[in-house]
């Protein structure tokens, strides 16, 4: 019974926790009527397809963060004693329904800026969405997946990894335009969170302002998802291959 | 008294083999005071003067919040306490013949001093580094922002232990903490500037603890609040300090009453 | 069935020289190992701490790769198809657990079901028998942290062998048992091995565990196999005597027999000691009954611990 209490709160307030930062985002709204030029409905929808992915990729990814733990604790031996894929085992084991929370609160606002955002929805638009959100995820799991390799070798720096899995989420929340030059570089190249939603959106919303990238850029987001995808997979293979080497 | 200092040395030491927590945590804040500044700015440039900020302020306000983030631990990530309750640990704590509210209180001081230092200077340098900070209105400004962010510090370590002794009851108390979190992160004035929010809510949210925590400390820092007001905002913070110890007090009671013991 | 072709592990280990600088060092765990178990066979390995043993089963499970040299189980490589060698050995630590801690034992045997992708019959039946040879019918339902350090090594022993495994690997399982347990356990690997032929691996500090199980012991030291054969013949090889004594029917003067030589008469009770390379015990005994009045006798074989010590010592020359 107490654990049942707790996990109804905490359902609850991860649900809460993320809507908190869209409330904060109608703060805002409260003192100006767009931002770099978007509109709130706007902003919901990058926000919605944003944190909608990320809770898909929260809920099926983001065990793998558990590595550390494992390695910490010494029980990554017993995972590679077993006929399964390390990574599928962290994964399933991991898997908690407690957050749905956040996936809830990503598909409810997703929901809500779908109908607000003013869209002459054709097919190809339509097609464009399901896509963003399928990219998006696919980047943020893999995001997840890439940084979780830094506890093979740097057990402690967990924190520098929520940097980018959590920072990654909570910057692809506003338009890009909000972003200096340089951090916008950084986001789209370093950590193409850019291609998750921004761009993607830019051609949904039939707006124009894709600094300075050319008119194709947001067909390319699934060819990034699966690039980054491919490349930390490969990352999670090396980490794999050198904790079997060293044995730490 | 000695016995108090002593835990606050140790408590500092012992964060501070914290090496490579400290480096991320400092990358993590860092980053998350560029995106915050870069969104304020975006709204002043909707509305200058917005939240009667301007652009250097704004910019200031950012990479301040962050640093009082880690030093007042909004984050709750220090739950030692309730980890004891689950041990069964707790027991051998309630029965030292020290009081139990400022054995924790000591340790607390230990940690934000060092956060302060090793993780609040280095992000509020990165900032000044590369956009610019303005410094705090004279020495005046400085010593009563040093007091405000004690009593934030007290503010925020009398909020953590409330949730902490829930475990008596809940054992697991992910819950109450991130209810706890979602409440500080948003009426703190880190989501955004308690002065941006809306007539209706404003009064409300400067009425909560959480402002305590980082809003009043960087008003006072940025000098909005000055003289006859800075004491106020002082005195606001203290009778919650006030307030919220003595309520850790009497639930600490209700909870020695109550112990549970998990584990074996 | 295992077979280990000069097997090493080298790690680079930073050490502190001097305030700040660190020096890479490298240390040798495992230098050059060889041996082949056959299928059928229960081998204990045994070595002082740091000897390497941890180092060599990891290699053979997978879980290390060797710097040089190569191992193979049941004709795998372990190294390159780490899963398909998981899929045919079992592993019990001691000192660890694979079961899942917060669930009862039963959702932990059915979940490895899954994990090893046993047909549900087989599995089932594997389980029952595994639960009545193991005496784990009243632990099903509890949860694997509230069972008991005996319960829970016996519930590792089935969860290991569920998938029925040709190779078994134990480390230190009877560590921190009691007598009762400690024997139980023993039984159960014994039938094991002889019904089933699952080849058995044995690490441990426990010389009784050898002692009773296995015929064949290969003993590690700094990283180098310093011994592989029978455990009686380690005693030998250090000229460790082994001792008849014999009660006669009355006092006589020192028996003169070949193989043995007389350690002390004290009336009629004469104690002479032998090696297993010059006489066997069968052979003395009928030699000193030819001679005299036997009324009674027993055979004191040489304290194994001693032995080993004296192995550990570096007193042993292959």
């Amino acid at each position: 019974m107490q654990y049942r209490t707790s996990f109804a709160l905490f359902t609850l307030s991860q649900f809460a926790i993320t809507f908190l930062d869209f409330v904060g985002i109608l703060v805002l709204f409260a003192n100006v009527d767009a931002l770099a030029g978007w509109s709130l409905a706007e902003v919901a929808f990058l926000y919605g397809i944003a944190n909608l992915a990320f809770g898909l990729a929260d809920v099926f990814v983001s065990p793998v963060e558990n590595v550390q733990v494992a390695i910490r604790a010494g029980t990554f031996d017993q995972i590679l004693l077993r006929p399964v894929s390390p990574i599928l085992q962290i994964v399933t084991d991991g898997f908690s329904a407690r957050r749905l929370g956040k996936l809830a609160q990503g598909a409810l606002v997703f929901a809500f800026a779908v109908a607000a955002v003013e869209v002459d929805w054709n097919l190809a638009r339509v097609t464009m969405t399901v896509v963003a959100v399928l990219s998006a995820s696919t980047i943020f799991g893999a995001l997840w997946v890439a940084t979780s390799c830094v506890s093979f070798w740097w057990v402690e720096a967990r924190e520098a990894a929520n940097a980018i899995t959590y920072g990654g989420s909570f910057l692809a929340q506003y338009p890009l335009g909000v972003y200096g030059p340089w951090l916008r570089r950084g986001l789209a190249y370093a950590v193409p969170v850019a291609f998750a939603n921004y761009y993607p959106a830019t051609y949904i919303l039939g707006r124009n302002d894709r600094l300075g990238a050319p008119s194709w850029i947001a067909f390319a987001s699934p060819l990034v998802a699966l690039l980054v995808a491919v490349l930390s997979a490969l990352a999670w293979r090396v980490a794999v291959r050198h904790y079997r080497s060293t044995g730490s | 008294m000695r016995l108090y200092a002593e835990l606050a040395k140790r408590s500092f030491r012992r964060w501070s083999t914290y090496r490579a927590a400290t480096i991320a945590g400092i990358f993590t804040n860092s980053v998350f005071g560029f995106i915050r500044a870069s969104v304020l700015l975006a709204v002043l440039a909707g509305r200058p003067g917005a939240g009667e900020l301007d652009v250097s302020e704004v910019i200031t306000y950012s990479f301040i919040t962050q640093g009082l983030l880690s030093v007042t631990d909004v984050f709750g990530s220090d739950q030692e306490i309730a980890g004891r309750v689950r041990s069964g640990d707790v027991v051998g704590d309630l029965y030292r013949p020290v009081d139990f509210q400022a054995w924790w209180f000591a340790a607390d001081v230990g940690r934000a001093a060092f956060q302060a230092l090793g993780r609040a200077v280095p992000i509020v340098l990165v900032g000044a580094l590369t956009y610019g900070i303005e410094a705090p209105a004279g020495l005046a400004g400085a010593l009563l922002f040093a007091v405000s962010v004690a009593l934030a510090v007290i503010v925020g370590f009398s909020l953590k232990f409330l949730v902490n002794l829930s475990a008596f009851w809940l054992l697991d108390i992910r819950g109450p903490n991130q209810m706890m979190v979602t409440a500080a992160l948003f009426f703190s004035g880190i989501t955004a500037p308690l002065t941006l929010f809306p007539d209706w809510l404003e009064p409300t949210a400067r009425a909560l603890p959480f402002a305590c925590l980082v809003q009043y400390p960087v008003e006072i820092f940025l000098g909005k609040a000055v003289g006859a007001e800075a004491a106020a905002v002082l005195a606001i913070q203290a009778a919650w300090a006030v307030a919220l110890i003595t309520l850790g007090r009497v639930v600490l009671r209700a909870a020695t009453r109550r112990v549970v013991i998990q584990g074996g | 069935m295992i077979e280990a072709h000069d097997l090493e592990k080298r790690f680079s280990v930073l050490r502190k020289a001097g305030r700040v600088r660190r020096a890479r060092e490298d240390v040798v765990a495992v230098a050059g190992v060889s041996f082949t178990i056959s299928a059928g066979e229960m081998v204990g390995y045994i070595g002082p701490n740091g000897a390497g043993k941890s180092t060599t089963i990891k290699m053979l499970t997978g879980i290390l790769v060797p710097t040089s040299g190569r191992a193979t189980v049941a004709g795998i490589d372990p190294t390159r198809r780490r899963v398909e060698v998981a899929r045919r050995i079992g592993v019990v630590f001691g000192q660890r657990t694979q079961l899942w801690w917060d669930l009862p034992l039963r959702d932990s045997f059915d979940l490895l079901r899954h994990v090893y992708r046993v047909d549900a019959e087989q599995h089932r039946r594997d389980r029952d028998e595994l639960t009545e040879l193991l005496d784990l019918a009243p632990l099903l339902d509890i949860p694997v942290r509230q069972l008991s350090l005996g319960q829970r090594v016996r519930g590792d022993l089935a969860a290991a062998l569920l998938h029925d495994p040709e190779v078994l690997y134990l480390d230190e399982p009877t560590i921190g048992l009691d007598v009762v347990s400690k024997a139980r356990v023993r039984e159960f690997l014994a039938a094991r091995n002889r019904e089933r032929g699952t080849t058995v691996l044995l690490t441990t500090h426990d010389l009784d565990d050898i002692e009773r199980l296995c015929s064949r012991v290969m003993i590690i030291d700094h990283g180098r196999l310093l011994y592989d054969g029978a455990l009686s013949t380690v005693a030998d090889r250090l000229g460790e005597d082994r001792v008849l004594v014999v009660d006669l029917a009355q006092s006589t003067p020192a028996l003169q027999v070949p193989g043995a030589r007389v350690l002390s008469v004290e009336g009629p009770r004469q104690r002479l000691a032998f090696r297993r390379s010059e006489t066997t015990a069968a052979a003395l005994i009928s030699a000193v009954s030819a001679a005299a009045d036997v009324v009674d006798l027993s055979i004191e074989e040489p304290d194994i611990e001693a032995v080993i010590r004296r192995v550990y010592a570096g007193d042993l020359t292959l």
